[in-house]
């Protein structure tokens, strides 16, 4: 009895393992099927401890929840989390120079680490990054000489007396406030973020080029990375994310339309246009067909916790590439390999272009990506294990076990598979987010967040 | 395994017919090339690309808006289909076609 409980911990403890199972824990966001365009969720991410969970969407609205503390003694579950914050952090704007519409849309959040009391994050959508504090404010000064406490002067012949003011207790009060902005830096759509390890620096990228900025410096930025061809006739690929490495603030990576990564070293040169390592699967040229660019264009790129690996996500599949190895992943698992039948289809509705993201769990033992149906896939790496979840509001009740869902491509559909014709490609995830240090997730559908967590015994 | 091969036929294009049976990619491509004879050579390549760093573009002629205005006197100018987002062709924009642009007053529903 003794050996069987001491067995158990070990598998919960290492993070992933085929012995999680995972269950509904809440969801946010309305119920009716008619979604407004700006309930379109486009980014979540916690932040460093896990307590906070950051959500943006296309109308750019910022939506923060936050873990609740208590009932942490008591077994049954981990906090729920629950609004802590909203704002609107970008505004829709009309470029006349260019003539161009520029769209409120989230594109990325990121996290800064916690230095004081208050949070920081740094939201972008195509053209515009912006720093915000979150700042919590739980006592006010009371007790003026010279004000009223409704905020008016008070008449300073009427005082006779003098008191010292004192700070008093209030409801709790959580402001947003943009810190910096960092704007016209960029020509093309920003499709990242990425804060260095530094603390200090951060990157951003759009289609063409990569600059690097400090956080406390808006008017200027540097030009790390410029693949614009002096004839843009001659454009054959595009910048499609980038991310410094967790631990050498001196190492990023960007990812290409074309399926390749490329490895940079800031040291190397100012303007790091030759890569220090290029990542690229050699292809069989047999096998080339029209789709093959489209499919393989990185919609993702991620660094394991550990800065050993990073993972990326083409349009099947995930691989995971291994810094020290160039000329191919190490680990490819297939997301949806049963949709190369219908890549057709998916070019005519314009699904083939969808972007979807990757991530990993806090001991890079697992990793997580979306589909369509509103399906999420995890692979565990380890056991080679893999699953296949529904974010749907049918499992509802909270530390409900989700089932396992199976895609029949072909042939005979066994009861509870569901055929490939039979999936929902509007329902697509394409954002997905795992708590640094717990079995807790985040799951975006078009316009709901979900949260699961690991059963808890 | 594959099809009935016309005498004289290339070995490319053997096996190219053999391809289409055995690669469902392959089968794919041949379905879409079916649908649009015209698709261009470079797939993926700069059309795509193109398209992608446009994103955002619109052009809107003045010219064009008061003439036609004028020519229509009274009649209403044509409107766009509700799920036209882009503005090409003989669609002349009008103020009332145009989206809301203004931000979203409303809080965001996940709050709720």
């Amino acid at each position: 009895m003794f050996l069987k409980f001491s067995l158990r911990s070990v598998f919960n403890g290492a993070g992933g393992g085929n012995d999680i199972q995972w269950c509904f824990s809440q969801v946010k966001g309305a119920v009716d099927d008619d979604v407004a365009e700006a309930d379109i969720i486009s980014t979540v991410e916690f932040n460093h401890s896990g307590e906070l969970l950051a959500t943006g969407d296309k109308g750019g609205r910022v939506v923060i929840f936050q873990q609740e503390q208590e009932n942490k003694i008591q077994s049954h579950s981990r906090g729920e989390y629950n609004v802590y914050s909203t704002f609107q952090s970008h505004e829709p704007e009309f470029d006349y120079l260019k003539s161009l519409e520029i769209e409120e849309k989230i594109n990325k959040i990121r996290w800064l680490p916690q230095k004081n009391a208050a949070q920081f994050l740094l939201s972008t959508n195509d053209k515009t990054i912006k720093l915000w504090k979150i700042s919590e404010r739980d006592k006010r000064p009371e007790g003026y000489n010279l004000k009223e406490e409704d905020g008016r002067y008070r008449d300073p012949t009427t005082v006779t007396t003098l008191r010292v003011p004192v700070f008093r207790p209030m409801d709790l009060m959580v402001e947003a406030s943009p810190r910096r902005i960092f704007a016209n830096a960029h020509t093309y759509h920003i499709n990242s973020i990425s804060i260095n390890s530094d603390y200090e620096t951060y990157l951003s990228a759009d289609d063409l080029r990569i600059n690097l900025w400090h956080l406390e410096i808006t008017d200027r930025s540097f030009n790390i990375v410029d693949i614009k061809p002096a004839n843009m006739e001659e454009l054959t690929e595009v910048i499609t994310a980038a991310e410094f490495h967790p631990n050498s603030c001196n190492t990023f990576v960007y990812s290409s339309s074309k399926g390749t990564i490329r490895l940079c070293d800031m040291r190397a040169s100012a303007l790091c246009d030759r890569h220090s390592k290029l990542f690229e699967e050699p292809e069989d040229p047999s096998n080339r067909s029209f789709f093959s660019e489209i499919i393989s264009s990185i919609s993702d790129v991620k660094f394991s916790h550990s800065g050993r690996y990073m993972m990326t996500r083409d349009y099947l599949s995930v691989k995971i590439w291994d810094l020290n190895m160039e000329n191919r992943p190490v680990e490819t698992y297939q997301v949806h390999e049963y949709l190369r039948s219908k890549l057709c289809s998916l070019y005519e509705n314009d699904c083939i272009f969808d972007k979807f993201e990757c991530c990993w769990n806090g001991s890079d033992s697992v990793v997580m990506t979306g589909s369509y149906n509103n399906f999420f896939r995890m692979f565990d790496r380890n056991t080679k294990r893999d699953i296949t979840l529904e974010a749907s509001r049918e499992n509802n009740k909270p530390r409900t076990v989700l089932k396992p869902r199976k895609v029949c491509a072909s042939g005979k559909r066994k009861k509870d598979e569901i055929s490939v014709d039979s999936l929902d490609f509007n329902k697509k995830i394409l954002h997905t987010a795992w708590h640094p240090k717990e079995n807790i997730i985040a799951v975006a559908t078009t316009n709901n967040l979900y949260i699961f967590q690991d059963k808890v015994n | 395994m594959s099809a009935e091969v016309p005498e004289g036929a290339s070995a490319e294009e053997q096996k190219e017919m053999e391809d289409k049976v055995t690669s469902p990619e392959k089968a794919e491509e041949a379905k879409l090339k079916a649908r649009y004879p015209h698709l261009g050579q470079k797939p993926g390549g700069s059309d795509f690309l193109r398209k992608r760093l446009q994103k955002g573009q619109k052009y809107f002629d003045s010219g064009d808006y008061n003439m036609a205005k004028a020519k229509m006197k009274n009649k209403q100018l044509p409107t766009a289909a509700p799920d036209k987002t882009e503005v090409t062709g003989d669609h002349i924009p009008t103020p009332q076609d145009l989206p809301q642009r203004k931000p979203s007053l409303v809080t965001s529903k996940l709050a709720g």
